[in-house]
């Protein structure tokens, strides 16, 4: 029972992690049709900011704590600058484009920003400094850190929040019809081309988060580390149903249970010959497995293909 | 001393547009005085629609010249033409199905910032049509196409208009439905909104209207009281049938 509540937990983490990148694609893939693979380079891209703005303000003697905040409020501050960039440069010129054009695209810009990355930040693994205390509590026999009770209750508030800004708000309510039919959006008098550079903003946003919070949990960060987990996050938006905000969010954190239930038992199931780094092996049999039998994820409607 | 273009609401001239090749707009003359109600009538095809698309900035000419109040409206994008009143309810209504009644009335009134007079015409809107009143938190898609065209037309009136354009209103609607929507645009047209009425059913547009355009194939072949128009021999013979 230990293992059990334990990769629960574990998977409830990294479901938050996977949940708020998912968020990004599927609010992209529902305004513009288009699954923007640079996505998860914004994620990396967080984690390294964050990582170099963290160990300039401890070496400027700023309290721990206090370097983790502006290394993330400066993360986020990137991560939408560079969202915006992406769609702009990359994105905007080929709107009118056939649709295989931007996702080539968003795969070269995944790479460009890949092998920046590596120059900038080097091949190494970087450990990323713990600067939250290191406590943990015992929860139904299993050990969870104070830093994972802050990653979830942070993915909360922050999915909270834009599930109201997305509902609540006058921009949500443009971000929704502009998702609905541009041309008509337009005719309301909205500026789609800001409404939807503003979604490629919020999108980075959350991913900047992610990439903080994965790295703070894991204690590394890397330059290539942006690849797996974004096309994980994607596998969580495909199997919630792309386009679905709520699909995103339940997606991801499926996704994060299947994978650690899957890794702590595959050992015991294969009687010991398959290990838990066998754990990608899950989401892409999920991503696989939603691709044949329901296309449309768990949350999607069944929607013709748009051409 | 008042040149037309300053005279007119809205003043087109010479206005060409074609689609790779296709000449759907061959040069063609409008106008629109303030409080007129308009009905530009043709078959399909004629031209109809992308004129319209075309004055509300969702199409660009390909030459003519377009005054709005008096100022050249060709440099405007399409989603700045709203807050100058010019407002286009769509063919086939375009209200977004998978917002409520209420968000998709919002949408109508998004470039406007003074509340408490969008909150009095969202009243007036409920007041004019209570069907959409009732169903408020629905979601647009849920509504049968006459409650949808109603609530595309009040969408229209939460803009406050200055211009009114009408793509079809009537289009694909029973009858009885066309009737009252007819009457709305009255008495829209009576709160001295200007209005572009669109319409294949030109029997309908020429009696509530004050003057009409025949467009065919790109061309206006002829404009007249609408009055005249709805017994002159040729308009009977190619759009009412007798």
């Amino acid at each position: 029972m230990d293992t059990f509540f334990q990769q629960i937990i574990n998977g409830l983490v990294q479901g938050s992690v996977y949940a708020m990148v998912a968020l990004g694609y599927t609010m992209v893939y529902g305004i513009l049709g288009l699954i923007n693979f640079a996505h998860g380079e914004v994620v990396m891209v967080g984690a390294m900011v964050a990582l170099s703005v963290i160990q300039l303000s401890i070496s400027y003697g700023l309290p721990p704590i206090l370097a983790l905040l502006i290394g993330l409020m400066v993360s986020i501050a990137a991560c939408m600058a560079l969202g915006y960039s992406i769609e702009r440069v990359a994105y905007r010129p080929l709107r009118k484009a056939p649709r295989l054009a931007p996702l080539i695209t968003a795969i070269g810009v995944s790479m460009v920003l890949q092998t920046l990355a590596m120059i900038i930040w080097g091949r190494e693994y970087h450990a990323f400094p713990s600067l939250l205390p290191n406590g943990s509590h015992i929860l139904f026999g299993a050990i969870i850190t104070e830093v994972q009770i802050l990653i979830i209750l942070v993915a909360l508030a922050m999915m909270g929040g834009l599930l109201l800004l997305v509902h609540r708000t006058r921009l949500g309510r443009a971000m929704r019809a502009v998702a609905e039919d541009p041309s008509i959006a337009t005719l309301m008098g909205v500026n789609t081309n800001s409404v939807i550079s503003t979604t490629f903003m919020l999108g980075s946003a959350l991913a900047a988060t992610a990439g903080v919070m994965i790295s703070a949990n894991y204690g590394i960060a890397h330059y290539y580390m942006g690849s797996v987990l974004g096309l994980k996050a994607f596998t969580a938006a495909v199997l919630g149903g792309i386009g679905n905000m709520y699909g995103a969010m339940v997606g991801g954190l499926l996704l994060g249970l299947i994978e650690s239930l899957g890794a702590g038992y595959i050992g015991d199931l294969s009687g010991g010959f398959l290990g838990s780094h066998y754990q990608d092996v899950f989401s892409f049999f999920v991503l696989i497995s939603v691709l044949i039998f329901r296309p449309s994820g768990l949350l999607g409607e069944r929607v013709a293909e748009r051409s | 001393m008042t040149t037309p273009e300053l005279k007119s609401l809205l003043h087109v001239r010479n206005l060409k547009m074609s689609y790779g090749g296709i000449q759907a707009l061959r040069g063609v003359d409008l106008d629109v005085a303030h409080g007129e109600l308009i009905a530009l009538i043709g078959s399909n095809g004629a031209g109809k629609t992308t004129l319209l698309k075309v004055l509300a900035g969702l199409l660009q000419p390909a030459s003519g010249t377009v005054h709005y109040r008096g100022t050249p409206l060709m440099h405007h994008a399409a989603h700045q033409l709203v807050q100058e009143g010019l407002t286009l309810v769509p063919e086939g209504r375009g209200i977004f199905a998978r917002l409520t009644v209420k968000e998709n009335l919002q949408m109508g009134s998004y470039c406007r910032s003074d509340e408490p007079s969008i909150d009095r015409d969202m009243q007036n809107v409920y007041e004019l049509f209570p069907r959409l009143f009732e169903r408020h938190k629905q979601l647009a898609g849920t509504l049968s196409g006459g409650e949808q065209q109603m609530l595309a037309l009040g969408r229209a009136l939460m803009s406050r208009p200055t211009l009114l354009m009408l793509d079809e209103p009537s289009m694909g609607l029973a009858p009885m439905m066309v009737t009252k929507i007819f009457e709305t645009i009255q008495e829209i047209s009576a709160r001295g909104v200007s209005i572009l009425l669109v319409e294949q059913n030109a029997k309908l547009a020429l009696e509530v209207a004050q003057r009409g355009y025949v467009l065919e194939n790109g061309l206006i072949t002829s404009s007249d009281s609408a009055a005249k128009l709805l017994v002159s021999p040729a308009v009977r013979q190619a759009y009412m049938g007798s």
